[in-house]
């Protein structure tokens, strides 16, 4: 192994597409992955996550500026950097009509392995993914997760330096999810440095050391998930009313105690405020609503989500992965206009409308 | 958990160029694993021309008279196989087209194996497939009655003639494959073989075409093709008096070469700009 204090760098990275195809570009991209290490790269679609490993993974050329994968340039040596590197994209990028073993056994060879040591291989890489049984089967025959398993499997038929996971669980049920996200732990335990694209906040959270967000071709910041966390501001406080009607007014208490931008949710009867002094906002808060007349069904301190960093850095509401495994996904953000409440109730609880205007102090100012 | 490393690969020239040998037969003997596991859909490939045959045989059989008299299947025959030839160009484009679509092209670009390889691997495959479909034609044909009257040697060159017009059109194929970026997007492009195949003198005698269409389907390289073979297999063919008629022989050659020509650096062009 090539000791190198950073496995992938990314200096001034632009690329622009002339026709505006195959998705977004990249517009002064930054990064340093230090090696043996996860990082997310997250972001909205069109944000350029895909053409960023793309370009790392010597698939694409770029237009300007620098980029290095285990201590190679991508664009002048980009064969060398291809023998450090597994790809796992968001096509699973495996022959359907071959068997998972006659896959893994024909990269194999394309890695030069020996006909014998490919199929050796192949063995031991369909057993650690649990595919032994699938493995003489088509692939055309496979479950999503069995296929993206047998995708990640291909990637590490030779061990790579570095791994480029683009979005591994888009269009997953959350069981093949649970099933794809072990595969990559297992895989980060035994040193390997993954870049991971997701628009899935949960899965960065779960899976990434440190966390870029994209947005518009740029990293806009750059941490720990809890770094992340604790740089919109302190706590949150969860209102969740017994009756719709209560929205507006609890929004206009909470307003007082609020740090950042208030988020309404009109179909889940809950108000989210950012709050510096804990317990004194919880006290006051409890007290004004007693005022008013208003019976919370619970009110509860926590720790902002991902889903809240997101929002307030890149402005666009987070993707929610099929079968919801973010509960609090999407909200909406108001002062507390009786209009928004009363279009984000009439939306209902799964069409959920973001009315975003400005709090007393935004989160990224307070963070400043 | 096991770590595996590649050998790494030589830096010399004539060690990349048998990488490069080893990695294209891999690839090549991928698609053999598809004809073993989905035998279904090369045997139809192979069947279609014999079915067209027996089908034009039937039809036109009676109703066609052939030049110099003789069964229409001999003169049928050696437009058949030309047609078989530019009927591969559906496998290429479609094997190119999707391997694009679903990311496996990607896959082998993101790795440390030369490009020719993948080229090379996919025109030996689909090669091999034109091989046993122009055999099982041949078969066909000695079964309907068609025979070569030449010698071996002449037979076997248009043999030749047939898989170099194959050839050039594999470059064709792969560009069409590549621009296409999905098997969806191939169905026009599908039908349209069936107006380049008809637009020649397979069929019918382009003398009896308005003169503008007769004139476009003399020049069609699948004519030249067609009349250079039958007159090495020593079937009746139709004659003409035109340059491109007299000269069928040597254009069945330029032809090819001349498609080569402007196909091969194309796709290999378009290949390389995957990347841009």
């Amino acid at each position: 192994m090539r000791a190198t204090e950073s496995a992938i760098t990314a200096e001034g990275v632009r690329k622009s597409y002339a026709g505006g195809v195959d998705g977004a570009g990249l517009n002064g991209f930054d990064l340093r992955v230090p090696a043996g290490t996860v990082c997310g790269l997250l972001g909205p679609n069109g944000a350029g996550k895909t053409t960023a490993v793309r370009i790392l993974s010597t698939l694409l050329d770029l237009d300007s500026g620098h980029a290095s994968v285990a201590g190679f340039d991508v664009r002048t040596q980009p064969r060398r950097v291809r023998e450090h590197i597994g790809l796992v994209g968001q096509y699973a990028a495996v022959d359907e009509i071959l068997t998972g073993r006659q896959n893994l056994v024909m990269f194999g060879r394309l890695n030069h392995l020996s006909s014998t040591a490919a199929g050796r291989r192949a063995d031991e890489l369909l057993e650690r993914f649990s595919l032994t049984e699938t493995g003489r089967k088509p692939v055309g025959k496979y479950s999503g997760g069995m296929r993206r398993r047998l995708d990640l499997a291909t990637s590490l038929i030779v061990t790579p330096l570095v791994l480029f996971v683009d979005e591994p669980t888009t269009g997953l049920d959350p069981a093949a999810r649970r099933e794809v996200w072990t595969a990559i732990r297992d895989l980060v335990d035994s040193g390997t440095t993954v870049l991971l694209t997701t628009q899935y906040l949960e899965e960065a959270d779960r899976l990434a050391d440190r966390i870029s967000m994209l947005r518009a071709g740029r990293v806009v910041t750059e941490g720990t998930p809890e770094e992340l966390k604790s740089a919109i501001g302190g706590d949150w406080l969860d209102i969740v009313l017994a009756e719709p009607a209560d929205v507006a007014a609890t929004a206009a208490i909470a307003a007082r105690v609020a740090s950042g931008e208030i988020h309404l949710d009109g179909g889940a009867r809950r108000v989210s405020v950012p709050v510096d002094r804990r317990t004194r906002a919880l006290v006051e808060v409890a007290t004004a609503l007693g005022d008013a007349g208003i019976e919370p069904a619970d009110i509860t301190l926590r720790r902002p989500t991902l889903d809240e960093v997101f929002l307030q850095l890149t402005g666009d509401p987070p993707a929610t992965p099929a079968g919801g495994a973010t509960p609090a996904a999407h909200r909406s953000t108001t002062t507390g206009s009786a209009t928004a409440t009363e279009a984000s109730r009439a939306a209902g609880g799964d069409a959920r409308r973001a009315a975003t205007t400005t709090g007393p102090t935004t989160a990224t100012e307070a963070s400043a | 958990m096991s770590t595996t490393t590649s050998p790494l690969p030589g830096r010399s020239p004539l060690s990349r160029a048998g990488w490069a040998l080893t990695d294209a037969w891999t690839i090549t003997r991928r698609d053999l694993n598809h004809w073993a596991l989905r035998p279904g859909a090369v045997i139809v490939g192979w069947a279609f021309p014999v079915m067209i045959v027996l089908m034009f045989g039937g039809l036109f059989g009676g109703a066609i008279s052939v030049p110099g008299g003789g069964g229409y299947f001999e003169f049928l025959m050696p437009g058949m196989f030309t047609m078989t030839m530019l009927f591969g160009l559906e496998t290429t484009m479609t094997a190119v087209a999707t391997d694009a679509s679903r990311g496996v092209t990607d896959r082998f670009r993101s790795m440390p194996m030369s490009a020719s390889a993948v080229v090379l691997g996919r025109c030996a495959a689909d090669m091999l497939n034109s091989i046993v479909g122009l055999s099982i034609m041949i078969g066909a044909g000695l079964l309907l009655g068609w025979r070569w009257h030449g010698g071996p040697a002449a037979a076997l060159a248009a043999v030749g003639l047939l898989l170099l017009l194959r050839a050039a059109l594999l470059w064709a194929g792969i560009l069409i494959g590549l621009v296409a970026g999905g098997p969806e997007s191939l169905a026009s492009v599908q039908i349209l073989v069936w107006p380049v195949g008809f637009l020649s003198n397979v069929f019918v005698d382009p003398a009896t075409m308005p003169a503008w269409l007769g004139a476009i389907a003399a020049w069609n390289p699948l004519s030249a093709t067609a009349s250079a073979t039958r007159e090495l297999f020593g079937n009746p063919g139709w004659g003409g008096e035109s340059w491109i008629a007299q000269n069928a022989m040597p254009m069945a050659v330029v032809w090819p070469l001349l498609l080569t020509a402007i196909f091969l650096p194309l796709s290999v062009r378009r290949f390389r700009r995957l990347g841009s």
